[in-house]
């Protein structure tokens, strides 16, 4: 686990990013990973999957991913080539969601209050910090419970299970 | 130790009493997938060589989201549905049959059993005394397969209801309303538990429409005890052996209590693009409303059928408003055609479609223009969420949405009822 700090450009939302725009469900004709990545954020941030670069960071307020089970939410997202998302909170499923696909996120409040879309952030999983490069402030974020961050590392549950059966 | 709902069915089957914070690897008794998530799950199952169902009759695979398919990508994603079925024995639930919340209810749960699914509104068994959440692919998948799944204890809210709704007034407007009180996230990683006299005087199809939206507040599930109420709903399907009497015990500790009093209530809608964005129609008429709809998981049930038959009966709809009419499942649909409401419907100018999720979630028949507003009985407003990030959801109850295609624009359902 240790070595998982990520660092990129942030991309910062509101408070109750529903997995309805992160990822529409007229696109949800495909589990093909890349192509939902093509339409990822589409309906709030319309060139988001054009602009993104890989290991940039979503930072969003309360609430992030509530709204439809869709696993491809956060498989969008990672396919995307997000890094890691770090939300106020987390709605539950997305949660869940999250930790199974092997996407990296970070529960920070205040962070997305203080950092603007463009900054240059540095994630540090392990020690759940998250500084803004560009402002130099610092946040503080909760830890994982070790077994998810081993999950996240596996990248994802299907993969986590896969070593154990090993 | 007394114990909520939610904490009184987990420690049942983990086999001693559960705190909550508490994390437990549990046994399910009902897993579930639907079209939208389920060929993602098959996926994950066949990649791990694990294409198995521990307890294939009581694991469901719904196609209702977009049945029948408009495209031939999802007619693929259906056939990998059917093949896994006929793989492991599990049960299909066809085009024919309709939404996956009201099917379970009907069909599959029973009081007193842990039900995960991969649809955020597996909520709404939570009506029967079932604890039912919803989950994503691989976390149910994993259920399917093994017949166990993890889950952290939840805090509970209890919802104490007394008194009783006044004319015009149903479940819709207070579920909606609770959620504009207590936010989107109000009920995070909690149990919404139902109760009190107000509660125990319900209906179960409002039941279903309060447990439906729990997850509207952030919530893992909504409960009701499960009574006589519950044990009649059963019997009148042929599964009065499922009854197992669920109740809350006394002292039980809760996270927060809220006390409502129905007779206080009014009719409520939620305005774009949230949930919890809500108001009183008493504050939003006027507004002009393109596209009406009534159906879905939350308020497609017969019941919700005969309010809003009862308000169009007689009348037209306002030519510049549509209106599309989707019973919740074929039992509903065979009863509301057999009293006469499906002809009342297409008498009014209404479209009445076959069962299923229909416009909600989208993906087909109803999608809206540029502009375009649409007042549905629904259970999410997101923006984009019936196809279109230029139009705007409205939400509302049955009775309000009958009131509206009538009138063309938001009006005041009491002015539309008739005595």
């Amino acid at each position: 686990m240790s070595g998982m700090v990520f660092e990129g450009t942030a991309h910062t939302y509101g408070r109750d990013v529903d997995t309805d725009v992160i990822i529409p469900a007229r696109y949800l004709n495909t589990t093909d990973p890349d192509e939902l990545a093509g339409y990822c954020m589409m309906d709030i941030d319309g060139d988001f999957a054009q602009r993104v670069q890989p290991g940039d960071i979503i930072v969003a307020g309360e609430n992030f991913g509530c709204g439809s089970s869709r696993e491809q939410a956060p498989v969008a997202i990672k396919a995307a080539g997000v890094a890691c998302v770090v939300a106020s909170s987390f709605a539950r499923i997305f949660f869940r969601n999250a930790i199974n696909i092997g996407l990296p996120i970070l529960v920070c409040p205040g962070a997305s209050e203080e950092i603007d879309t463009g900054d240059t952030v540095r994630v540090d999983m392990e020690q759940g910090v998250v500084t803004d490069l560009t402002s130099g402030k610092s946040f503080q974020a909760e830890r994982f419970p070790e077994f998810m961050q081993e999950i996240v590392a596996a990248g994802g549950l299907m993969n986590h299970v896969r070593e154990q059966l090993k | 130790m007394a114990s909520t709902l939610a904490e009184k069915i987990i420690s049942a089957h983990a086999g001693k009493d559960v705190k909550p914070g508490e994390i437990i690897v549990t046994g399910v008794d009902v897993t579930a997938l639907q079209d939208g998530t389920g060929p993602l799950a098959i996926q994950q199952l066949e990649e791990l060589d694990m294409v198995r169902a521990h307890n294939p009759a009581k694991t469901v695979l719904f196609i209702d989201h977009a049945a029948p398919s408009p495209r031939k990508e999802l007619s693929n994603a259906h056939m990998s549905l059917r093949r896994f079925a006929r793989e492991t024995g599990a049960v299909l639930s066809e085009i024919s049959e309709g939404v996956c919340h009201q099917r379970l209810v009907e069909s599959f749960v029973s009081p007193g059993d842990i039900l995960i699914g991969a649809d955020s509104h597996t909520c709404t068994s939570g009506a029967l005394g079932a604890f039912s959440t919803g989950m994503g692919s691989t976390d149910v998948a994993i259920g399917i397969a093994t017949g166990k799944t993890w889950l952290k204890v939840p805090e509970t809210i209890r919802i104490e209801l007394t008194g009783s709704f006044s004319k015009g007034v149903y479940a819709k407007d207070l579920i909606l309303h609770l959620i504009g009180m207590i936010g989107a996230d109000g009920a995070t990683y909690m149990a919404l538990e139902f109760g009190g006299p107000g509660a125990e005087a319900m209906e179960m199809s409002e039941r279903f429409t309060l447990a439906n939206m729990a997850v509207e507040a952030g919530g893992k599930t909504g409960l009701f005890a499960a009574d006589s109420r519950t044990r009649a709903y059963l019997e009148e399907r042929g599964r009065g052996d499922d009854f197992r009497e669920m109740t809350p015990d006394e002292g039980a500790s809760y996270a927060r209590i809220i006390e409502i009093d129905l007779s206080t209530l009014e009719p409520t809608v939620s305005a774009p693009h949230t949930v919890d964005n809500t108001r009183k129609v008493s504050e939003a008429l006027g507004t002009r409303v393109d596209q009406v709809f009534i159906g879905t998981c939350t308020n497609g049930r017969l019941e919700d059928l005969r309010v809003a038959a009862s308000i169009l009966e007689g009348r037209q709809r306002h030519p510049d408003t549509r209106l599309i009419v989707t019973p919740a499942s074929r039992d509903i649909y065979r009863q509301a055609s057999g009293e006469g409401l499906l002809a009342t419907f297409a008498a009014a100018g209404a479209l009445v479609t076959g069962v299923g999720c229909g416009a909600c979630v989208g993906v087909h028949g109803g999608i809206l223009g540029d502009g375009e507003v649409c007042l549905a009985t629904q259970n999410r407003n997101f923006q984009g969420r019936m196809g279109n990030a230029e139009a705007f959801i409205w939400l509302a109850s049955p009775a309000t949405a009958a009131a509206a295609a009538l009138a063309g624009e938001i009006v005041d359902p009491r002015d539309y009822i008739k005595d």
